[in-house]
């Protein structure tokens, strides 16, 4: 099978910092490898060929070296990136058909693993926090996409357990199946923090992520006020079409949330302009470490800071945090949703990818994903994907079955 | 012998003319055929400013002397008028100082222990120490800053009291102290006819609910114009306020005037005619031109707003509102009237460095499009000099550029609500009272020397009229961005705007320029200036 692998190595982790991972070839970690599928680790698992496989900002982070060392130790090398996949059942397994249409929820948790008893967090319903994925049942891995047993969706095959697959509904079609993952994050955040009709919410960044968490405001939570800061123009138009009630770009972001929301602005010296008041609850999308400085200083006292976009290391003030008794939450993947979807006749619990696959048929989120790439094209694909803002563009995608020089359609 | 305001129609040997560019001028050769209007020559000044403003005070109009008003016991406010007059800050004495310096004299004498000043700021941002001892001079402020000489604040609300309500429905709420002294005096600059008469009052000591009834989108539009009271509904308005008021009050009204010698001797030539410029005139337009086009915005600024104008007192009338009032009209029109016959397709100004609402400040795009629409539009009696569906062309670089302290409601109207309208109907009925009413913008109002959080929407306001009148606006040099944002057009010359006012007005349009500063105001009368075909 055609593959992109990933094989993480000190001097390929110093130069990608340097000159940017997403180019590949020697002394990088990535590379375009014909090499044997990855074997079915046991009963259950099945075999898929990935009609289309997303490139995350976690990737990108990954092969640029920006990612933190912390989930470097949860994964396993040689892997093939690629956790947002819709694929076709390549052989007939115990529950599915030889070509259904499947969406891949990536998380390698005690259900996946074989794991019995299952650890706490999922004997708890959250396997999220699976303590299992440093390497028992699989190798090392929180996800599809970061280990070296199942390969991952930036290849022609893979491999994945019968629980992990989820049908895809006729009416979706496969730009909108590969974006029900990154949907399911987005969902995951917004009931995990449950945004009431007074509270004014601030979204910072408007990446995949930050776009799709708005949508998710608006179908899950249905919040008094949505503020969107984005840098570029393309994501602010998107941004209000989404349902943001006010969109800033960076510069302008403190001005509008204190416009928003009422507050007082404070300049002092040596410090950057703070607001006292400010948002009910931020979502900082971007995973920089400027925008969760920013969400921070923008969220009022006793309000909620939510890490929904993939952090690394970091260098931060916690001082108005902790002057303002925030509470700093992670929002880190799916599992199970005890909050029941505003006005939608739900019941929880359900699985957010169950919760993400009834979004996506309201949605339609394929319409953020731009024509796929081969493999062959992942250099100009991942240039793309790491500086999609800028050019215009929010999800790129392969499509991993097609032949090298095929027309992107 | 002074000359009066003139027309003159640029013919093929016109040198180029002097035209304000923000904080800078440039010397531009308008198309032959384009009529330039000329300010009258300063009127001589009174020979002896101290000795009319105490025969004024002792010989008012309609009204008992002053000192006949005043005895031990009694509570007197005084009112001046605040940093927005006159433009350009005069060189001292200011004759606000004079004045008041006349008046406590005679309050001294008379026993009078109870006086207070107020600077009757309305919703404008609070003087600074160093602008209000500018304004009224060493003594006075010695012996009654900070706790008897203060800014008004229209946002407490122990200091304000509602007087009444007119037979047209409008709260009249203002300066508690002043509502209940047994005297106000109000100390008037009468700049321009707008300002004075009732308007110092029921505007100057009044309170948002106040204002809300005058500065709104309907009483502008039909404000025809903002120069001539008796056209004015926004007058009228303060007119119905400040006789309610006097029905409650006493009120003992001092109206000075000014000619319009404006700037200093060493940028003497800004107030001459080009083609009588002397050698240096022309040595010192071009040095100054290039000089401040080069040099940062900031030390551009900085260059101009050290300027000091020369005023001298032509005219100072005391007494009873209306009276006083009429007189100081007739005087300032003798000063500034300037017949023109005939409208034209097209306007242009230059926009000066300093307006009412940015001196020691910066000039936003929004006080930019209230120069232009706003005052320099309603610079006419009788008709604008610009037909209806006419052109308006400005020359100012418009950057969006603000200053923080003074004008944070404004960056807010910029960002957000010029972002989304530019409808003054729509602005008025979903965003002003969210700018009135918020905390923020009152802190700063009444702590700080912002402007207060509504004032942003009063300067669009006082365009609306125009922008009903008018086919399109074009700034000469203007930042595209910022006017784009504004609804404007940008032009790198004259010559491109003129291209581009002839999509609008046809080709071969007429054209009239307003040579101004100084300032001056046209009477306009029908016919005689159809096209600019030479």
């Amino acid at each position: 099978m055609r593959a992109l692998e990933c094989t993480p190595t000190l001097p390929g982790y110093a130069l990608s910092r340097l000159v940017g991972g997403t180019r590949g070839g020697p002394f990088t970690m990535l590379r375009l490898a014909h090499r044997a599928a990855p074997a079915l680790p046991g009963e259950g698992w099945v075999r898929l060929r990935p009609r289309l496989a997303g490139v995350c900002g976690s990737d990108v982070a990954a092969l640029t070296g920006h990612a933190s060392p912390y989930l470097g130790a949860l994964a396993s090398s040689p892997f093939v990136p690629g956790h947002e996949v819709v694929a076709t059942v390549a052989e007939a397994g115990e529950r599915w058909t030889e070509g259904a249409r499947v969406v891949v929820e990536p998380l390698l948790h005690c259900g996946v693993r074989g794991v019995v008893p299952p650890c706490p967090r999922c004997a708890a319903g959250e396997p999220q926090g699976c303590e299992s994925v440093a390497g028992e049942g699989l190798a090392p891995g929180l996800q599809t996409g970061y280990c070296a047993t199942t390969g991952g969706g930036w290849a022609t095959e893979l491999v994945a357990h019968q629980s992990q697959l989820h049908a895809v509904p006729a009416q979706l079609d496969d730009r909108d199946a590969v974006m029900v993952e990154p949907l399911a994050c987005a969902l995951h955040a917004v009931l995990r923090t449950r945004p009431g009709p007074d509270d004014r919410v601030l979204v910072v960044g408007a990446g995949t992520l930050g776009l799709l968490v708005i949508a998710a405001l608006r179908y899950a939570a249905r919040p008094g006020r949505v503020i969107a800061v984005a840098k570029h123009p393309e994501q602010r138009r998107l941004a209000a079409r989404l349902g943001a009630d006010a969109v800033a770009e960076p510069r302008t972001m403190l001005r509008t949330v204190r416009f928003e929301t009422g507050a007082r602005m404070v300049e002092g010296r040596a410090v950057d302009p703070f607001l006292l008041g400010g948002a009910d609850v931020s979502f900082e999308c971007s995973g920089s470490a400027t925008g969760l400085q920013d969400a921070i200083a923008c969220t009022r006292a006793g309000g909620t800071v939510v890490m929904a976009g993939m952090p690394g290391r970091a260098s931060l003030d916690l001082a108005p945090a902790w002057h303002r008794e925030l509470t700093l939450r992670g929002a880190y993947g799916y599992g199970v949703e005890t909050a029941s979807a505003a006005g939608r006749g739900v019941e929880p619990p359900r699985r957010t990818f169950d919760v993400a696959l009834e979004a996506a048929l309201a949605l339609r989120p394929g319409r953020l994903v731009e024509a796929p790439h081969s493999l062959e094209d992942y250099r100009e694909a991942l240039a793309r994907a790491a500086s999609a803002g800028s050019r215009g563009a929010v999800k790129v995608a392969f499509a991993p079955q097609r032949a090298p020089g095929g027309l992107r359609g | 012998m002074n000359r009066p305001g003139t027309v003159v129609e640029v013919g093929r040997s016109t040198p180029p003319i002097l035209v304000h560019n923000g904080d800078s001028v440039v010397l531009q050769r308008f198309p032959p055929g384009t009529r330039v209007v000329y300010p009258p020559d300063p009127l001589p000044g009174l020979r002896d400013p101290d000795g009319a403003i105490r025969r004024a005070l002792l010989n008012p109009l309609d009204c008992e002397p002053l000192p006949a008003l005043l005895h031990p016991g009694m509570r007197l406010t005084i009112a001046v008028d605040d940093i927005s007059l006159p433009l350009p800050p005069m060189r001292w004495p200011d004759v606000r100082a004079r004045v008041l310096e006349a008046v406590l004299d005679l309050a001294a004498d008379a026993g009078v222990d109870d006086v207070e000043i107020l600077i009757a700021t309305s919703l404008h941002r609070r003087m600074t120490a160093a602008e209000v001892l500018h304004a009224v001079g060493r003594r006075v402020f010695d012996a009654f800053w900070p706790d008897r000489l203060r800014n008004f604040d229209a946002e407490d609300p122990a200091a304000l009291v509602e007087v009444g309500t007119t037979e047209q429905g409008e709260v009249v709420e203002v300066s508690r102290r002043a509502a209940t002294s047994d005297l106000l005096v109000y100390v008037n600059i009468t700049l321009v006819a707008m300002d004075g008469g009732h308007k110092s009052v029921a505007v100057g000591l009044a309170s948002y609910r106040s204002l809300r009834h005058h500065h709104n989108v309907h009483t502008l539009r039909h404000t025809r114009s903002l120069m001539d009271p008796p056209h004015s509904a926004l007058h009228h308005s303060c007119d119905r306020m400040g006789r309610l008021l006097e029905r409650h009050m006493k009120v003992f009204k001092i109206e000075t005037t000014l000619n319009n010698d404006t700037f200093p001797a060493a940028l003497g030539f800004l107030n001459r005619r080009e083609g009588e410029w002397t050698p240096r005139d022309h040595a010192v337009a071009r040095m100054v031109a290039s000089t401040t086009a080069m040099l940062p915005p900031a030390q551009a600024r900085a260059v101009f707003h050290r300027t000091r104008a020369p005023y001298a007192l032509t005219g100072v009338f005391a007494g009873a509102t209306e009276p006083v009032h009429a007189r100081a009209l007739e005087s300032l029109y003798r000063q500034q009237v300037v017949p023109v016959r005939g409208q034209s397709d097209v306007l242009t100004v230059g926009i000066p460095y300093v307006g009412p609402y940015n001196v020691n400040s910066i000039m936003n795009p929004v006080l930019v499009f209230c120069m232009g629409l706003g005052y320099f539009f309603n610079m006419y009696r009788g008709m604008p000099l610009v037909r209806r569906g006419g052109v308006l062309i400005l020359t100012h670089p418009c950057r969006a550029e603000f200053h923080p302290v003074h004008h944070p409601s404004y960056i807010d109207f910029y960002e957000q609500v010029l972002a989304e309208t530019r409808d003054p109907v729509r602005m008025e009925a979903e965003y002003e009272e969210r700018f009135a009413s918020d905390a923020w913008y009152r802190q700063l109002y009444r702590r700080s020397h912002a402007y207060h959080g509504v004032h942003p929407f009063y300067m669009w306001f006082w365009g609306a009229h125009a922008l009903e009148h008018l086919g399109d606006v074009v700034v000469v040099g203007g930042d595209r961005a910022a006017c784009r944002r504004l609804g404007f057009r940008s032009a790198s010359t004259l010559e491109d705007a003129l291209e581009m006012a002839s999509q609008t007005v046809g080709t071969h349009p007429s054209v009239t320029h307003l040579h101004c500063p100084p300032l001056f105001v046209c009477d306009v009368e029908p016919g005689g200036f159809e096209t600019g075909v030479p």
